[in-house]
Parts: structure tokens; C-alpha cells; sequence
């Protein structure tokens, strides 16, 4: 679950990272009021869940008061990347010496965190190990002695600081480590982390992604996402509710299926014979007629669906039950539109048997099944 | 000698009197693994399936001897249980929980490391060393005995391609989940290099997915070491858009990296063949051997 920059950078404070002196706002009078209360000149900017921003027009400044009321407003009234902007962070502009970066995230070959600091900021860090990967200073952090002052001292050091800035940047890092710690970040990063012309340092951007299974830990930020706000779209956070995993495509073959890997195995297989799926939706394994029946709902609340795959390889999910399901769900939402259903495995029979006797017709390989969900697909654009 | 496990080794369940756990628990019994004691914690002196249940580990090991165990503890206590069975010297474990954070594997991974553990998951449909021993939760009558040696990232896919070889007169040696988390306890490269120490296994299939770059350091290594067995690999998520999790916690596209074409192109350039459509596994299988 991504956090909020104003977000962020309040956990940051938290642990003794400097950041700008700022305020939130959910309407231009708001911010105003933040804006009287700081010093000039200020930054304006959209709190909103997608990278590049600032590019998209999200990050306006402003020298006096009533700059940032017409800058707020602008934004309060556009969208960025295609979201409502519902909340603005007001701040003092730092004056920027030098841009840096520094982020704790984890690391699949190493099984552990990995610490990445470098003398260039301000860009996205996959750029800079692109263009410039000697610029790039990692280190991985043994998660049983864990990251200390003195690591943090030597990876300020090879960014080439001495004196009173190696030990503010010692505390600068220890402290974005700890609370990325604290909240189970799967990333947690300043970037850029502005050196400013009198030598001090401040995050002038952050950015946290807490790990969505350690969500239970935190339990105000799961009600938020519940809540709908969040990077999730609408039906996403039915499908969470529901035990679902969903991601919306662009196609209009609406897809379900039991594990990931079938799933997207699926979604392969129908761009393989010329059609575009509309939807990635895992039921997961040992789903009930219930949890089927979400399913289909959810899928046919997209309007560009014209026709339904459904492939299912029962092991722990059982076939019967989900033969149940679609009916269930059948007479519920009124399913009118076609559906090409593949179902093997546990209880297959029965699950043939309760789905032909509705008037529904199985397939049992999944790549026949595929193609005949294309060309039903292909029929109904005519 | 297949590997990992075999029709030797004695396991305990952790989370045995749980709905999924007791569940399996009849299964891997009706398919010959032999279980020699259950845990969960507040159950001790309770049968599952005839399987005695113990409190801790501790007290189970003391009762029974026992090489793995597979755990279907809930998540937040997964780590736990993992823990306490590395800490009683039990080497190969089964991890088929799901949502475990990545906090918690890191602590699990790093003490396997040095208890030399063998850790399969987390979120893993387990091992299976066919008409030998099942420690997971796999539909059993898919697989037959035989002599390939199958590694995923996936479950309900691994079932997919391993129906289609047994159908197609290939048996399996041993097939194992290595997990859908980012974070798991074996990689490709781990297995790769056991399947070709082990005599049964005379190809290998290699199912990976979008995400991380596990694949690709297989194709390096396969190439680097001259790999002696031949490799078919599948590749799920040619279709899937960056930044998004296909249901499984690894499976996500950061920027550029871990896409399906990266892997594809990888592991064909190390000479791996790679099959476009599941079906094709078995095709090019029967190519390699004719």
C-alpha cells in the first residue's frame, strides 16, 4: 500500500529526518491559512498516488499567499495522471545545493533489506543505476545485526561528506531505517534528500510502500485503504474484501481463474490466439460458491466485457462448488452475457453434470477453451 | 534418488488441527507420507486423522523423530512456527501459508541459512516425489512417477503442465513449488543444481512467472555451468502491465524490470526451450527425446 508524500513525511519527522515546514490542505481557503503560517516562497503539491508528478503538472510553486491559492485551486480542479487531486501539501521551498538520494527497500536474491544512497537525486533511482551505476552505493543489511550508526557514517562517506555533515546524515539515515522498519516498508525513500546551500539536509520528497501483507500491523492505514482511499480502484477494494485478487486490463474477454500463475497463464494464452483480456481476477485456491459469484460480479461491472472465461483447475477448489457459484451468481446479477467455461479436477463430473443440465457448456482443455472464448469475443464486435 | 524428500521421510504439521491443515493432513496420508505428529499450540493431546497432537514442537520431536515439517499456521503466527521448527533442528521445511510479510521471511530465511535448513515457500504448494511422498497440497492423481524434475513459481499452473506431461507419458521425478512470495527460501539456481546431481531426473521444467529476476540468473547459470540435462521453460505473464500484482505477492513488474519477454529471451538465449501455450511443454519434451 503506497502512503501519501504528506504521509511519509510525517513518519519521517517522526524519526528525526528534517523535512519542510508544511501543511495539509483539502481546499485552496485551507491553503492559504497553511501558507500565512510559513515562509516564502512555498510549493504546492497534489497528494496523489503515481509517480512522475511532478511532470504531470502535480508540483507547483509559488512565491506569496495568493499565489498558492490560485496554484491550490488549479490543482484541486485538475487531475493528475487521471486522479482527482482531494488533498495539497503546502511547504517552504528549500533552496537545493545538491539533490540526493537514500531508501531502504528488499532485495529477492539476498532474502533481506538492502540499503541504496546517491550523490544524484531527484530522479528515479532505476535511472541513475541505468545512466550512472557508479553513482550507486548499496548495502545489503544483515537482518540480524541490522543497519547502524556506523554503516550509516560509511555510506556517508562515499558520498563524499566529512564533519558535522557525516553525523547529520548518520542520523538522517538510522532514522528513515527505523520507522521503515517499524512500518514494515517494503520501500521507504527521500528522493531527493536536498543539501541546502547553509549545508543542512531535508527530505524534500518521501515515499513509503508498506508491505500489503504486513497490513494487519497497521491497522489505521488497512481501514483507509478499505475506505477507498488509496492507489486501488473501486473494484479492487471489492475484490480485497471479497478474498479476491483483481486487476483491471483493457481488453473485453472478462477472465477468472483458481492461482496466479494459471491466471495470467490464461490471460497469455487468449492474447495467443488474437483476443484482449479484460481482467485478471484469482479466486484463489478452495474458492466457494460465494466467493465465485463476488467474482463474476465484480468482473461484469466493467462495461467493455463481452464475454466471460472462466477456467478453473480444481486441486483444493472443488468444481462442484464452483459450478454452484456461477449459477448462484447467475440468478443474481443476471449473467446475460456469454461464457466459456473450462472445469477439471476435483468433483469435475458433478460440476459438468450441474453446469449442462443450466444450459451451460464446458470445455476441458484450457487452449480450446481460449480460442472459442476469442471467437465469441470476435463474433459479438461485429 | 529423487530430492528433498522421499518414501524415508518423516514429517510433522504445524497448524494440523486447522480446517486446511487437517484436511491435508488425510490427504498426505492416504497418498503414503508418513506424519508422525501434529502441533498447534493450546491442542496438545487432541488426534488428527489418528496423528497425535503435541503443544510445541519440542514435545513432538521428543515423542517422534522427524526430518521436515509443513506448516499451514495463519500468517501472522507463520513465522513463528517456522522459527520454533528451525530452532528444534527440523531441516526441511514446508511453508504453505500465504500473506506473510516480508519482515517476517527475512528472519525465517536468514536463521535457515544457518541451521543449513532447506526452506520451500513461503505460499507454495509444496514438494511432491511421486507414489513416494507428498508434503503439500497438490491434487495427487495428476502425477506419476518418472523422470522429470518440474520447478515453479506457481501452483494451479504446476498442476496444469504436470496433468499434461503425465498424459503425455511423462512421469515426474520430483516437483516443487518454490513459492509466490518475493522473498522465498529456494531460488531456481538452488534446485537446478540438485536435480543435476540426481540420477532420476533426466530434463527439467522450469515454470516461472513476471517479477524479480530469479529466471534470468537461472538462464546465466544454466549457461555458465553448461547445464548437462535439457530445460523447457513457461513463462506466465507476457499480457500482464507493469506495477501491478497478478494475485501473487512476487508477481510485479517494477519499472522495467521482470517482465515475461526479459526471461523469455534470457533463458532462450542459454538455450532453454520455451514453450509458448502449457501444452507445449510436453510437445517440446517429446521433441528432445525423439
Amino acid at each position: 500500500m503506497k502512503l501519501f508524500e504528506y504521509e511519509a513525511k510525517k513518519i519521517l519527522a517522526n524519526y528525526g529526518v528534517p523535512t519542510p515546514n508544511g501543511g495539509l490542505a483539502e481546499n485552496s481557503k485551507e491553503a492559504c491559512e497553511i501558507a500565512s503560517r510559513l515562509k516564502p516562497p512555498f510549493m504546492v503539491k497534489a497528494q496523489v498516488l503515481v509517480a512522475g508528478r511532478g511532470k504531470a503538472g502535480g508540483i507547483l510553486s509559488a512565491v506569496s499567499v495568493s499565489e498558492v491559492e490560485e496554484k491550490a485551486e488549479k490543482l484541486f480542479s485538475s487531475k493528475i495522471k487521471g486522479l482527482p487531486v482531494r488533498k495539497v501539501w503546502i511547504e517552504e521551498k528549500i533552496n537545493i545545493k545538491r539533490e540526493l538520494y537514500f531508501g531502504v527497500t528488499t532485495d529477492r536474491l539476498h532474502k533481506t533489506y538492502v540499503a541504496v544512497a546517491s550523490s544524484v537525486g531527484g530522479m528515479e533511482i532505476e535511472e541513475v543505476a541505468e545512466k550512472a551505476p557508479e553513482k550507486i552505493i548499496k548495502f545489503y543489511i544483515n537482518p540480524q545485526r541490522g543497519f547502524h550508526s556506523f554503516h550509516a557514517r560509511q555510506i556517508a562517506k562515499k558520498m563524499g561528506y566529512k564533519d558535522g555533515q557525516l553525523t547529520k546524515l548518520e542520523r538522517i539515515f538510522l532514522g528513515l531505517y527505523k520507522a521503515g522498519m517499524d512500518y514494515d516498508a517494503e520501500l521507504i525513500e527521500m528522493n531527493p534528500l536536498v543539501e541546502t546551500m547553509d549545508g543542512e539536509f531535508k527530505a524534500a520528497d518521501a515515499r513509503i510502500i508498506i508491505d500489503d501483507n504486513a497490513l494487519f500491523r497497521h491497522q489505521n492505514f488497512k481501514k483507509r485503504m478499505l475506505e477507498g482511499e488509496s492507489e486501488l480502484t473501486p473494484q479492487e477494494v471489492e475484490a480485497i474484501k471479497n478474498g479476491l485478487a483483481y486487476v483491471k486490463l483493457n481488453g473485453n474477454i472478462g477472465v477468472i481463474g483458481n492461482g496466479a500463475g494459471l491466471v495470467m497463464a490464461t490471460l497469455d494464452t487468449i492474447k495467443y490466439y488474437g483476443g484482449e483480456p479484460a481482467d485478471f481476477l484469482d479466486v484463489g485456491g478452495g474458492a466457494s460458491s460465494e466467493k465465485i459469484a463476488a467474482a463474476l460480479k465484480i468482473v461484469l461491472l466493467d462495461p467493455n466485457v463481452k464475454t466471460l472465461f472462466i477456467n478453473i483447475l480444481g486441486g483444493i477448489t472443488r468444481c462442484d462448488e464452483v459450478a454452484r457459484g456461477i449459477l448462484k451468481a447467475r440468478e443474481k446479477v443476471g449473467v446475460i452475457k456469454p461464457m466459456v467455461i473450462r472445469l477439471v479436477g476435483t468433483n469435475e463430473e458433478e460440476g459438468k453434470q450441474i453446469l449442462t443440465k443450466a444450459g451451460i457448456h464446458v470445455l476441458e482443455s484450457m487452449e480450446e477453451a481460449a480460442k472459442k472464448a476469442v471467437q465469441l469475443t470476435k463474433q459479438r464486435e461485429v | 534418488m529423487p530430492i528433498i524428500v522421499n518414501e524415508k521421510t518423516k514429517a510433522i504439521v504445524q497448524g494440523i488441527t486447522g480446517k486446511q491443515g487437517s484436511f491435508h493432513t488425510k490427504l498426505m496420508l492416504q497418498y503414503g507420507t508418513k506424519i508422525v505428529a501434529g502441533v498447534t499450540p493450546g491442542k496438545g493431546g487432541m488426534k488428527i486423522e489418528g496423528v497425535p497432537v503435541y503443544d510445541t514442537v519440542e514435545e513432538a520431536l521428543e515423542k517422534h523423530e522427524a526430518d521436515a515439517s509443513i506448516i499451514f499456521v495463519p500468517a501472522p503466527f507463520a513465522a513463528d512456527a517456522a522459527l520454533e521448527a528451525l530452532e528444534n533442528g527440523i531441516k526441511t521445511i514446508v511453508i504453505i501459508t500465504e500473506h506473510i510479510p516480508i519482515k517476517d521471511a527475512i528472519t525465517v530465511m536468514e536463521f535457515a541459512k544457518q541451521q543449513k535448513a532447506i526452506i520451500i515457500g513461503p505460499n507454495t504448494p509444496g514438494i511432491i516425489t511421486p507414489e513416494e511422498c507428498k508434503l503439500g497440497i497438490m491434487p495427487a492423481h495428476i502425477f506419476r512417477k518418472g523422470s522429470v524434475g518440474i520447478i515453479s513459481r506457481s501452483g494451479t499452473l504446476t498442476y496444469e503442465i504436470a496433468a499434461s506431461l503425465t498424459k503425455n507419458g511423462f512421469g515426474q521425478s520430483t516437483c516443487l513449488g518454490l513459492g509466490g512470495d518475493p522473498i522465498t527460501g529456494l531460488n531456481f539456481i538452488d534446485v537446478l543444481e540438485m536435480f543435476k546431481e540426481d540420477k532420476q531426473t533426466k530434463a527439467v521444467v522450469l515454470i516461472g512467472e513476471i517479477g524479480g529476476n530469479l529466471e534470468e540468473l537461472a538462464a546465466e547459470y544454466i549457461s555458465r555451468e553448461n547445464y548437462p540435462k535439457p530445460v523447457v521453460a513457461f513463462i506466465a505473464g507476457r499480457t500482464a502491465p507493469p506495477g501491478k500484482r497478478m494475485g501473487h505477492a512476487g508477481a510485479i513488474i517494477m519499472g522495467k524490470a521482470g517482465t515475461a519477454q526479459t526471461k523469455i529471451e534470457t533463458l532462450r538465449n542459454a538455450g532453454v526451450e520455451i514453450a509458448e501455450k502449457p501444452s507445449d511443454v510436453a510437445k517440446l519434451l517429446l521433441e528432445i527425446v525423439h
